[in-house]
């Protein structure tokens, strides 16, 4: 009994400096998050009196077009990361032992360097003046080649996954800075790493005599890729959508600094709306449509991963059923 | 084969994407003109690089003054930060280690949860609490939100060492004699000492690097680094100097990870020694 209470005890000042520290710095700010969502706000920047007027204010048409151009640009964001670290993983993993670690370093070597400067560095590099506005010139070129004899739908696809515009662009007029191509791509260039690495982790682990083996079985190097690798690696996979999904999601630094006008996300408005307006419910119901937002699709991977080990641990135990019958016979 | 081929074209292809601008980075700390930018005069002729802004920062001259003190503002608060997020995260990731209860679930859900978090939502929240109790922000603003949200990389970190742990040694050296805190201080904060060394690291580049939450709890006239860097982009000749020492950090971080793994080594085969 008496060691239960000191055991108890112990647990207690163990947990308790970092629980304290997460409720009061984590918890507790987020529950006032909530709590100024229904207030209304004073014009002196303050937060006024208990009301619904905020969460009405919402429905102006500007803010759920805004959270939809967010989460559109964040899967499509997690669309390109995933595209292009599924070979890479693949490449890395094929790597001798030694040549793995060195190139895993050498790409989150980037990352020592801030951010905001890397950043600005692109920010260089798609102005108007940069080499890069010349490749945008001949891609709008061929662009407008390609549409005219392109099947609408495949037009249409274009535009929604942003990779067209709806009208014909003036090539003079238009700029890789301060658009949604921008954002796009830098997005993808900060979070690409941080899709690799789980992908590459989970592949070092993936048996790749699998891939052979369903060669010899006459499967071809990309169905055999499809069918067996990149189920093989899912667990990687998932993590790499999180990986990049959510901090997309919240992106603030990447739109203000490159997206002009042209690209405003939830997270430019909950900033504005903090800093500049200084309206406080404002910017807490942003934030609480962000993390919703956030925790949906976290809340769905989540029940999905679940209900897949259900299955498999179900499979198992009809397997196992069966060999052991088969055994007593 | 062809099907490696073709993923080893598409991974260097990557590579140099990631590469593009960590080169300009480098190339820019030699421009000679801050203003425009640009290695060329008004007349398009090639002016040269220069090595001002390097003698510029080992000088601590009069016009980068501010960038200079914004840099060594970021390193104190990530330097404290990284102290106390590793003494809260050890702690969390032994009580998470070693009990499993009610209490345990709640607390791993308060250390999980800031992982899946937008920065942006940390920082505003933490900003919604100090305008809740009144709190000026400034400094100890800064380090408050840098702690919460490197704290849960640490504990993630530190129990990922943890799993690989010999629960028996602390009992052999419980058999052998030794109180609680013996124990702690002399078996087991060694061996998760590579552990709590990764975690720091990891808490230092997310604390130095930290953008988006310091914008929110800052307050005016408080800048760290990354913060002074964005306000400078806006208006200021003097860019160059922020890629010079940009590059500096960069040749400095290298050189640590270098020590860093032999370190990691160094402990890694200590333990196998020790089995």
């Amino acid at each position: 009994m008496s060691s239960s209470v000191k055991s108890k005890k112990a647990e207690w000042l163990t947990t308790l400096p970092s629980l304290v520290w997460l409720l009061l710095f984590f918890a507790v700010p987020a529950l006032i998050v909530l709590a100024f969502t229904f207030h209304a706000h004073t014009p002196n920047g303050g937060v006024g009196e208990w009301s619904l007027s905020t969460w009405r204010d919402l429905v102006d048409p500007d803010y759920p077009a805004i959270v939809w151009k967010t989460i559109r640009i964040s899967f499509e964001v997690t669309f390109w990361c995933i595209l292009l670290s599924l070979p890479c993983a693949y490449a890395i993993a094929r790597l001798p032992k030694r040549w793995r670690a060195l190139v895993a370093g050498a790409i989150m070597m980037p990352f020592w360097t801030s951010f905001v400067v890397r950043v600005f560095a692109w920010k260089t590099l798609l102005h108007p003046d940069g080499w890069l506005q010349a490749c945008y010139l001949t891609w709008l070129r061929v662009s407008e080649w390609v549409f005219d004899w392109l099947p609408s739908f495949l037009q249409k696809f274009f535009v929604f996954i942003g990779f067209a515009s709806q009208d014909r662009v003036d090539p003079m007029l238009s700029t890789v800075l301060d658009s949604e191509a921008a954002v796009i791509l830098v997005s993808v260039y900060t979070f690409l790493p941080f899709a690799i690495m789980p992908m590459y982790t989970a592949a070092e682990k993936f048996d790749f005599s699998l891939l052979e083996a369903a060669r010899d079985l006459g499967a071809k190097n990309f169905y055999a890729f499809r069918k067996i690798f990149i189920p093989g690696i899912r667990q990687g996979i998932i993590s790499a959508v999180l990986m990049v999904f959510i901090p997309t999601i919240g992106s603030y630094v990447i739109p203000q600094m490159l997206g002009g006008t042209e690209c405003i996300l939830i997270g430019n408005k909950i900033f504005m709306r903090a800093m500049q307006n200084r309206n406080i419910p404002h910017a807490s119901a942003l934030a609480t449509l962000m993390a919703i937002s956030v925790l949906l699709p976290l809340g769905c991977a989540m029940w999905w991963k679940k209900r897949q080990e259900l299955r498999d641990r179900k499979r198992l135990d009809v397997r196992t059923a069966q060999l052991m019958t088969g055994g007593a016979e | 084969m062809k099907r490696s081929y073709f993923s080893a074209v598409i991974l260097a292809l990557v590579l140099a994407f990631l590469y593009v601008p960590i080169i300009l980075v480098v190339v820019y700390g030699f421009i000679p003109n801050g203003i425009s930018m640009s290695f060329f005069d008004a007349n398009g002729d090639f002016i040269g690089f220069t090595g001002k802004w390097y003698s510029m920062i080992f000088a601590g001259d009069r016009r980068i003054e501010a960038l200079l003190e914004s840099f060594w503002l970021s390193l104190t608060i990530a330097g404290l930060a990284t102290v106390i997020s590793c003494v809260l995260g050890t702690t969390a990731a032994l009580a998470l280690h070693k009990w499993k209860g009610r209490l345990q679930s709640i607390h791993h859900a308060l250390v999980y949860t800031p992982l899946i978090m937008p920065d942006i939502l940390i920082g505003i929240s933490l900003l919604m609490l100090f305008v809740a109790c009144c709190v000026d922000c400034g400094f100890w603003t800064i380090l408050i939100a840098h702690v919460t949200f490197c704290v849960s990389y640490v504990v993630m970190t530190i129990l990922a060492r943890l799993q690989d742990f010999d629960d028996r040694i602390i009992e052999a050296s419980y058999d052998l004699g030794a109180g609680v805190w013996y124990t702690f201080f002399h078996v087991q904060l060694p061996i998760l000492m590579p552990g709590i060394i990764a975690g720091g690291l990891l808490a230092f580049t997310l604390s130095i690097d930290d953008v988006v939450i310091t914008t929110f709890v800052n307050g005016a006239g408080t800048n760290t680094f990354p913060t002074y860097v964005s306000s400078m982009t806006k208006h200021s000749r003097n860019l160059p100097a922020v890629f010079a020492l940009s590059t500096l950090m960069l040749l400095f971080t290298c050189v640590l990870m270098g020590l860093s793994k032999l370190i990691s080594r160094g402990g890694h085969t200590k333990i196998k020694g020790n089995k």
